[in-house]
């Protein structure tokens, strides 16, 4: 689609969303561009908000994906403060908040996921706070300083991080886990035990396997945290990051498929409607390496589904298969995450924790499924590559960090 | 600020004036310059922000650091000139900067 009198809508100005009309632009594309947003700002890094921007190392500048003219200047019509409200996909015309309608060619969904809540008592309370957005990392950052105390329910890579920041910003803070580890659900257990014991040597506690039943509060907002074995945990704020929901509901609505995402081909293509796609946060994908189809919440996902549906918008060719991949800083930890463990048999563990310089492998015989990488580039890097070309290591070695990683996988 | 000039691997040329404070590769994505890809947004995490420097930039663009080194050497076509451009701060003394780009950043 090169006409100038085409029309693609993106609907989400996320960075999957901003990104997709950028691509557009930069693949040549000469049509017009609409680009809805419901925040009052124009696409932004999410991931700097728990790390960098928290600390205040970073400023909103430095988080626009584009400066706010890039948007005139590539004639992108970019529409903050307003939401799709419905499709009507034999009309091909999109309904907004504001009350207009537009028509598109192509539809691209960037809508994002949502924080799942905590249903308890006392949630509504002031100071119980989710981080996805720019507004609520700015409410987080006002209650955060030296002395405050900060609960962070759920143990995951957002609370994580949050913690981190947290402690560098001089709060007291606790992390209170569901599950009997951190990090439960998305790591192996080695690298759980090595992040515990991480953030408490920087002073950030942990209850671990307790439930949390309600929050109290004072003159409406949150003063602490009741778990289920009858215990108050004392706080200024709560963080809570217990994972995330796909905002799917203006896709089901217009009867395009959906498994917790809408589903998705290889460019990024509704099964249901070649002329609507589905990008980041929201889409349910095939990942061709693992022979599966998922939903993944990543930036690397975000920029990769952005590129294939902007090149089949384009013309251009597929992009080549990827390995996912995703990152977290915390402290000095550069932890780096290539592929997922689906079908992993085996954990093998090259280098040592104490050092915090190591690699985990999930290997599924002698396959390399999956590599956690704490400040160990080099095992990130050729993990990648070992997991899309499917080429079988030789344990021995890959054990030995006396041999390197290009002898590894030569 | 200073006046950097972007060339991609098909000889195209950019010429940006980037400002002070921001690193060579934000220069790059905030203008919308194709081929420096950036995936991480500066964190140093992904080398996708690969470019060579003209050499006699080499000595005012300073060096790599170990966790830079460790990420150029497992990028596609690294020469002694490679940077990873999200590492590179843009100052005055940067003022007619050259970057290329290689061929592919994955």
């Amino acid at each position: 689609m090169s006409d100038v009198a085409a029309h693609v809508v993106i609907v989400g100005a996320g960075h999957a969303g901003g990104t997709a009309a950028a691509m557009l632009r930069q693949f040549g594309y000469a049509g017009a561009i609409t680009l809805i947003g419901d925040e009052p700002i124009a696409p932004y890094q999410r991931p700097p908000l728990s790390k960098a921007w928290l600390k205040g190392e970073a400023d909103a500048d430095s988080l626009a994906l584009k400066p706010i003219e890039f948007y005139a200047g590539a004639n992108i019509d970019f529409r903050p403060n307003v939401s799709a409200t419905a499709i009507d996909r034999a009309a091909k015309t999109v309904a907004l908040s504001d009350g207009s309608s537009l028509a598109y060619d192509a539809l691209i969904l960037a809508t994002g996921a949502r924080a799942i809540a905590l249903p308890v008592e006392g949630k509504d309370l002031g100071g119980i706070l989710y981080l996805r957005t720019a507004a609520h990392a700015e409410a987080l950052k006002a209650t955060l300083g030296k002395g405050r105390k900060l609960a962070v329910v759920g143990g995951g890579y957002i609370g994580l991080e949050v913690a981190a920041s947290g402690r560098a910003l001089g709060a007291e803070v606790v992390v209170l886990e569901r599950e009997a580890r951190l990090l439960a659900r998305v790591a192996a257990e080695p690298l759980s035990t090595f992040f515990q014991a991480y953030h408490e040597k920087h002073g950030v506690r942990f209850e671990l396997g307790c439930s949390v039943t309600g929050f109290q509060g004072k003159d409406g907002r949150v003063t602490g945290v009741t778990l289920a074995d009858g215990r108050t945990i004392a706080c200024d704020a709560v963080v809570v990051g217990v994972g995330a929901h796909p905002n799917e509901e203006l896709a089901k609505a217009a009867g395009l498929e959906c498994a917790r995402g809408v589903v998705v081909d290889l460019d990024a293509r509704s099964v249901t409607d070649p002329n609507i796609f589905a990008i980041g946060d929201v889409a349910h994908r095939p990942m061709p390496v693992y022979d599966r189809m998922f939903r993944m919440e990543s930036v690397p996902n975000a920029l990769e589904q952005a590129r294939q549906a902007t090149c089949a918008i384009t013309g251009r060719p597929r992009p080549p298969g990827e390995c996912p991949w995703q990152w977290s800083d915390q402290y000095d930890l550069k932890l780096q995450i290539a592929g997922y463990a689906f079908d992993a048999d085996e954990i093998l563990i090259r280098g040592n924790p104490q050092t915090a310089k190591f690699a985990i492998f999930h290997l599924k015989g002698d396959l390399v499924q999956s590599v956690e990488a704490i400040n160990a580039p080099p095992e990130f890097m050729m993990g990648k590559t070992l997991i899309l070309s499917r080429k079988p290591v030789n344990k021995a070695k890959l054990a030995d960090p006396s041999i390197s990683m290009k002898e590894v996988a030569a | 600020m200073a006046k950097i000039t972007y060339i991609q691997h098909d000889g195209t040329e950019h010429v940006i004036d980037v400002k002070t404070g921001l690193s060579v590769m934000e220069g790059a994505v905030k203008n919308n310059i194709p081929g420096i890809d950036a995936d991480c947004g500066g964190a140093c995490a992904c080398a996708t922000c690969h470019v060579y420097v003209k050499d006699e930039w080499l000595e005012k663009t300073g060096t790599r650091s170990a966790m830079e080194e460790s990420m150029l050497d497992f990028a596609e076509g690294v020469e002694a000139n490679s940077r990873l451009a999200c590492q590179i701060k843009v100052t005055d003394a940067l003022e007619g900067l050259v970057v290329t780009m290689p061929e592919s950043q994955h």
